[in-house]
């Protein structure tokens, strides 16, 4: 829309053609000056000018909906009301089904905690027939970690969904729908995201699981404005890839420990930071998601997995739909399970603080950032 | 006033000068012909530029009639404005209580915080609440909602529509004894048609959008507010032109504003947060820079306190600076149970 040629949008000839002298093309550089700027560059009236940015914004302006006929075509359109089933009870009824389609949601643990069985038991899902409560289609996995193990995956598929596996060659079957790409560095990924954006339409691609962002972008860049900018043109290419297609998009984020305290301050906060921050707090969660704040506003849902005194816990840290949940689980051979389906409601920024405490290993982040 | 100064395209402007005419006082007492035959134009050219030239020359001299400044209005005609202006409700009353019965018409607000502590949640909450009925205190009116992240769920406004309802009804049987009559015939549904849904996929789609607002709302008069969740997202990403940013970012507040008063409605801009480095420490801070910071008449951020969330008033010419507590829940942004004082005066 941004790019559409004014010469397409009706105007009349005579000013369409001024435009044109001028070499104002498009709408994104004739939206881009002011109303003023337009006058001297024209050289035409006030009124003129003015009729014809109307003119050009009502038609790059996107169409208007009303929510509920906005929800009538979903409901009409969409399996299970556009949500991909987690088959884990207490996480779907928070999130309304699953995850949904059409935006980004994000896993944030420490290594080890179990991201990756979270991904390939979705994975999984989406590529199940209909009939077994599946989405039927196509998977897209880009593992820039190398983390991907087909091994691991049938075993998830073969203990929670043994009626399917044993039946024979449907291992084969829903194997060969899941496409992995294992790209080195970030402009590969991007490129293969630009060609694969098209095709997920045609593909019959339902679900597109990236693990993990961060080690695709930490590891190209430092930390800084070049970084922030790269950062900034990938996250609205993956959300609008998810808008586009209407698929659900699972990615996976790592955690660093935090380099400064004080950052979760305003400045009108830190007068009374004494008195009203518990200095315990702070030692405790020494642990935030590798890429900040800047996508952290990007993912619709974010889900944190932590371990705290010996124990998994699954969070719901930000839903527009649940409530601050958080659910103990555990991980068995057939993929993450959840203790009970209840939850436990968390209050206050607690829940998204990630926790790394009475793991049986001892892992070395920086080594682990570094890779 | 400058000649330089008039809404005239570059070309006329070359030519008065040319011909000699410098200064407004020595166009006034011209008559068209005169001009379009000095200057080698058209008649109806000529026409334009002296009304203009008109229009310009107004709003310097004084005019002897009644008004002293054209479109002014005396600090006395608009206290008495403000006093009749309407306000939409948030659902918590702490929260309306610092901003001074909620968010206010013909005002432009932007509500930051970080991701996941409510704003698009209020967003929502203020599409729903406007639809209130006049006769349970609210405007009834319609709701705008401008998504540039994709963030709005469906799912959570039939929610928060039916919560809003339900608190309706009960309202009803408090207030009114004869509730049969007064039943709330409204249906979350009918919620979800008066929200006006658009997804902006570019900034220049965002400008385009503002722009179009204006011709959309004059067809559609009852709504009032517009939500833009989040003014944000798309200028911070592909913007190597900064100056280009900052100079597109205050033609669209300055637009917004206008619209707010043209229509008296609220507008409401939803901010992301970004970390500043100031005095050897970082600080969180709304996003799109200082000069942004000067284009809305309110600001309200959201934050943690301890483990409850807060709304703070970081500007505004008639609120004084106070925090209030709210709460989050499945019904919507309520207020918030604990007990605690509840609004601290910074």
């Amino acid at each position: 829309m941004a790019n559409k040629l004014i010469s397409e949008m009706g105007l009349p000839t005579s000013i369409a053609n001024i435009f044109a002298a001028r070499n104002i093309t498009t709408a994104k550089e004739a939206l881009s000056l002011t109303e003023f700027e337009l006058m001297e560059l024209l050289d035409v009236g006030m009124a003129r000018v003015t009729s014809a940015v109307a003119h050009i914004s009502e038609i790059v302006s996107p169409p208007t909906q009303t929510a509920l006929s906005l929800m009538e075509q979903r409901v009409q359109n969409e399996y299970m009301a556009g949500h991909l089933p987690t088959r884990l009870k207490g996480l779907d009824e928070a999130l309304g089904g699953g995850i949904p389609f059409g935006v980004l949601t994000e896993l944030v643990g420490p290594p080890g905690i179990g991201k990756t069985q979270f991904c390939l038991k979705l994975s999984l899902l989406a590529s199940l027939p209909a009939s077994y409560g599946g989405l039927d289609g196509r998977v897209i996995y880009i593992d820039a970690e190398s983390k991907f193990s087909s091994r691991r995956m049938i075993e998830i598929g073969s203990k929670s969904f043994p009626e399917i596996f044993h039946v024979e060659g449907m291992a084969k079957e829903m194997a060969g729908r899941i496409l992995v790409l294992r790209p080195t560095s970030l402009s590969e990924f991007t490129e293969s995201l630009q060609h694969i954006k098209i095709s997920l339409l045609q593909n019959h691609v339902k679900l597109l699981v990236i693990d993990s962002m961060a080690a695709l972008v930490t590891g190209e860049y430092d930390q800084g404005p070049t970084r922030q900018h790269s950062l900034g043109w990938h996250i609205s290419f993956v959300k609008s890839v998810a808008e586009f297609s209407r698929i659900p998009i699972v990615v996976t984020n790592q955690v660093r420990s935090q380099s400064h305290d004080g950052t979760s301050q305003y400045s009108f906060q830190v007068e009374s930071r004494g008195e009203t921050v518990d200095d315990h707090t702070r030692f405790d969660s020494h642990l935030v998601a590798a890429l900040g704040i800047h996508w952290a506003h990007a993912v619709t849902i974010r889900l944190v997995l932590e371990a705290k005194a010996g124990q998994r816990f699954l969070k719901v840290a930000k839903s527009p739909i649940s409530p601050p949940l958080a659910f103990p689980f555990n991980i068995t051979p057939s993929g993450i399970s959840l203790l009970n389906d209840e939850g436990i409601e968390m209050k206050g920024p607690q829940i998204s603080t990630i926790h790394y405490q009475g793991h049986e290993d001892i892992i070395n982040f920086d080594s682990e950032r570094l890779q | 006033m400058e000649l330089a100064r008039l809404p005239i395209s570059a070309s006329q402007r070359g030519k008065l000068i040319s011909a000699g005419y410098t200064s407004l006082s020595s166009l006034s007492s011209l008559s068209p012909s005169t001009l379009a035959q000095d200057l080698k134009i058209s008649d109806n050219e000529a026409l334009e530029i002296l009304r203009v030239v008109s229009q310009g020359s107004r709003l310097d001299k004084p005019d002897g009639s009644h008004a002293i400044v054209n479109g002014a209005q005396t600090a006395w005609d608009m206290l008495h404005e403000e006093e009749s202006l309407k306000c939409i409700t948030t659902s918590c009353v702490d929260l309306d209580d610092i901003l001074g019965g909620g968010i206010k018409c013909k005002e432009v607000t932007e509500i930051g915080g970080v991701p996941g502590i409510g704003k698009t949640q209020l967003g929502i909450q203020l599409a729903v609440n406007v639809q209130i009925p006049v006769n349970y205190g609210g405007l009834g009116g319609k709701a705008i909602y401008i998504d540039t992240e994709g963030s709005f769920m469906l799912e959570r406004s039939l929610q928060i529509a039916e919560a809003c309802i339900e608190d309706m009804s009960g309202n009803s049987d408090f207030l009114q004894k004869d509730f049969q009559s007064c039943q709330v015939k409204a249906q979350p549904k009918d919620f979800l048609q008066n929200i006006f849904y658009f997804r902006v996929c570019s900034y220049t789609e965002q400008i385009a959008m503002i722009n179009y607002l204006d011709k959309f709302i004059s067809e559609h008069k009852d709504v009032n507010v517009v939500i833009i969740d989040s003014v944000t997202f798309h200028f911070r990403q592909d913007f190597d032109d900064l100056a280009l940013r900052t100079r597109l970012l205050s033609g669209m507040a300055l637009k917004l504003m206008k619209l707010a008063k043209k229509f008296s409605l609220a507008v409401v801009l939803l901010n992301q947060v970004t970390t500043k480095h100031t005095e050897g420490s970082f600080q969180l801070t709304l996003a799109l820079g200082d000069s942004w910071s000067h284009s809305c008449t309110n600001r309200v951020i959201l934050y943690w306190n301890g483990d409850e969330r807060y709304a703070y008033i970081d500007k505004s010419p008639s609120l004084r600076s106070a925090s209030a507590p709210y709460s989050v829940t499945g019904k919507g942004i309520r207020t918030a149970t604990s007990k605690c004082k509840r609004i601290k005066i910074m």
